[in-house]
């Protein structure tokens, strides 16, 4: 007896409907929203690591860094204004890679398949995957962007509104970012020695700690290498946004890489390449 | 229309529980609602709900059900059922054009919005000031468009140009340039050096008196007050005062003359009457600077050295208070007060703190610093604009001039001058 005896005449559907598409952004980031409202520790943790940054290190370096006049500042700063936005995009990096990171135990724990049994095309369920990783960051960057105003980080009212499109493009980028990375990961033990790869590197060797043109009077190599970091334009996209200014190279950047690594990320999970190595009796 | 557009399965859906016509008609134009007929369940129906497949005629995404009110009257019921049957179908083309006349709306009403807010910001005008900063080093007189907040003229003067005021018509700006022993008047028009004034050698800080007749200017290296008529513009007396005199400051009623002597470290009060020294309050090391409230009930002496702003009953003539300062982070020898600003209603002081780079926000009744605003480098003297809505304050170092909002006591801007700015004055052209 075949399937098409015991299950005959299913039509085939050649397109979703937008409702159906819609359904499944929902499911998807309802679910990534549960999972981290039920993470608390996850909550607190990704507060609490910029919070160190802000409070601890940045009362340290206040001095030694000087003060200098640099757009979208109008006058002269604090160290802490300054690094805000780089802790910005600390946080969206650290959301990336960890949403990334649950798309790992997702594989190994076997949730993942019931999210691919959905018929919608992979791409798009990766697209919503990193939309609802995206949500969760710009919710803990409002959070911290919360607490920062006690502590005299108060950007123009404005501001929180028009960092909302910046903090978006630069979430997607760096969740695909992690998404491509996860890609290659087989093991969740494996992601953490990746993520010493990426991470710290991505972080420190950008503006978010400092100028460029500081780095430039140490480096100039190294001012060369931050230009061309990814994570240097989301942090400048940030940084210009939340002062209601647009960086047009940062937004270049930010779009082009967001661009490129979904794109490397859709082709990494396509089945047709297999994300997952097959044994020879076709089981994972 | 935008709801369709976006999510048409969630359209329908909305539409077949049992949503009215009258909500889609609310969102379409007059004509496409005109054609769009209330009626049709008939009784015992359970209401239309119909959709349109391909080749039905229409789209499946353009496709209008309905769930309408009973008829009441019996000869309505054919009328129903044909409108039932000759239902309306959007087709695509139709829909794109209701999308373009909704869009041309939306394009009309934001150009006349547009429109409406240019006129509205020709109509009010923003009240420029014109702020004069003196550069010390770059013996210039950087002028400042309030509005723009950018320099527009900067008029060559003598050598090391500080003290520097407004006379009371508005109509010149005096500038004391202490190497060429002389002040310079400056037309506030056509911004150039018109004429000079006599003084003693080195002058540094001026007062001139409510009537603007009379110019009170202390001459740094000759350790004496030089009293001018400004209207005969001749010297007509002298006041020998302390070491040093910088600081001049008249009380609110005009009768006594503050001068600080930096090395006597004392603040002189002189009655402006007699030209003669009434009392001398000894203050904290190298005073700067002296301000009154405007009700004349504090007098404020900053001492550069000491590192403390001196506060002074002028009745008693003794120190009764004296306010500290202390940043997070700073030596103390980096805090240097010299300027000070109080607002109108003496419930706010403005403190620059030289080398330490701040301002100091003090409250006017308890003398307790409540914030301190990041500036420039070695911020020196201030003024407020006339509206006292902005405070711009000289950073000697980094050659600029900080702007402060008063009512948010933040920072808003800094803006380059020449060099080594050191004096300001503010006043409508």
């Amino acid at each position: 007896m075949t399937l098409t005896t015991i299950h005959p005449a299913t039509p085939t559907r050649s397109g979703f409907s937008a409702g159906e598409y819609i359904t499944c952004l929902t499911g998807i980031v309802w679910r990534e929203g549960l999972r981290f409202l039920h993470q608390r520790e996850r909550f607190v943790s990704a507060l609490v690591r910029p919070l160190v940054w802000l409070f601890i290190f940045a009362a340290g370096f206040r001095q030694v860094l000087g003060i200098s006049i640099i757009p979208p500042y109008e006058t002269y700063i604090l160290y802490e204004v300054y690094i805000a936005p780089g802790l910005m995009a600390m946080i969206q990096l650290f959301n990336g890679m960890q949403s990334s990171l649950s798309m790992v135990y997702d594989r190994e724990m076997g949730n993942m398949r019931t999210l691919l049994v959905s018929p919608l095309p992979r791409g798009y369920l990766l697209f919503c995957k990193l939309l609802a990783g995206t949500a969760v960051s710009v919710l803990q960057v409002y959070a911290f962007l919360a607490i920062a105003w006690f502590w005299d980080i108060t950007p123009p009212p404005m501001g929180y509104l028009t960092v909302l499109p910046a903090l978006i493009l630069s979430g997607l980028m760096l969740g695909a970012l992690g998404m491509l990375i996860s890609s290659g990961i087989k093991q969740l033990e494996n992601f953490a020695g990746v993520m010493n790869f990426v991470i710290f590197p991505m972080f420190f060797a950008s503006s978010a700690l400092y100028p460029l043109w500081r780095v430039e009077e140490g480096s100039p190599w190294l001012a060369y290498l931050c230009e061309a970091n990814p994570f240097t334009h989301a942090v400048e996209l940030i940084r210009f946004a939340l002062y209601g200014k647009l960086n047009w190279v940062s937004l270049a950047v930010v779009g082009g890489c967001t661009a490129v690594f979904m794109i490397g990320a859709i082709l990494a999970y396509d089945p047709s390449r297999g994300f997952v190595r097959r044994g020879p009796g076709g089981e994972a | 229309m935008l709801m369709k557009m976006l999510c048409p399965t969630r359209w329908k859906r909305f539409h077949w529980q049992g949503d009215r016509y009258g909500s889609v008609r609310q969102a379409m134009t007059n004509d496409d609602a005109s054609a769009m007929p209330a009626s049709p369940r008939l009784p015992g129906e359970a209401g239309l709900h119909r959709r349109c497949n391909p080749g039905e005629g229409g789209s499946a995404h353009a496709v209008l059900t309905e769930t309408a009110p009973l008829p009441v009257k019996t000869g309505e019921r054919e009328r129903t059922v044909r409108a039932a049957r000759s239902r309306i179908y959007l087709t695509k083309g139709r829909m794109r054009e209701l999308c373009r006349r909704q869009f041309a709306r939306g394009l009309r009403l934001a150009a006349g919005l547009l429109t409406a807010a240019l006129l509205l910001a020709q109509a009010s005008p923003a009240f420029a000031y014109v702020a004069f900063v003196s550069n010390e080093k770059g013996n210039t007189v950087s002028v400042i468009d309030t509005d723009t907040w950018t320099v527009t003229k900067t008029i060559k003067v003598g050598q090391r140009p500080r003290g520097i005021a407004f006379t009371r018509d508005g109509k010149f700006v005096m500038v004391a340039v202490g190497d060429d022993d002389t002040i310079q008047v400056i037309d506030a028009k056509k911004m150039e050096v018109v004429d000079t004034l006599p003084s003693g050698p080195d002058p540094e800080l001026f007062a001139q008196d409510a009537a603007g007749k009379t110019l009170y200017v202390a001459n740094e290296n000759d350790n004496t007050v030089t009293v001018l008529d400004l209207e005969k513009r001749v010297r007509i007396g002298d006041v020998q005062v302390g070491v040093e005199p910088e600081g001049m400051m008249l009380s609110p009623d005009g009768k006594i003359l503050i001068c600080t002597s930096e090395t006597t470290n004392m603040a002189h009060f002189i009655d402006t009457a007699t030209r003669k020294i009434v009392a001398n309050v000894l203050v904290d090391a190298r005073p700067r600077y002296a301000e009154f409230k405007t009700d004349g009930s504090e007098l404020w002496v900053s001492a550069e050295i000491g590192g403390t702003v001196s506060i002074i009953d002028p009745a008693k003539r003794e120190v009764t208070g004296k306010i500290k300062f202390a940043v997070p982070g700073l030596r103390s020898e980096a805090i240097q007060p010299v300027g000070i600003s109080l607002t109108k209603d003496g419930k706010t002081g403005f403190v620059a703190l030289g080398p330490a780079n701040r301002v100091a926000v003090v409250d006017g009744a308890t003398h307790e610093v409540k914030k301190y605003l990041l500036v420039g480098q070695r911020v020196w003297h201030m003024e407020f604009t006339p509206d006292e809505k902005y405070l711009l304050v000289t950073n000697g170092v980094s050659n600029d001039v900080s702007v402060i909002d008063v009512a948010a006591q933040k920072v808003i801007k800094t803006i380059q001058v020449g060099e080594l700015p050191w004096g300001i004055t503010i006043a409508q052209p």
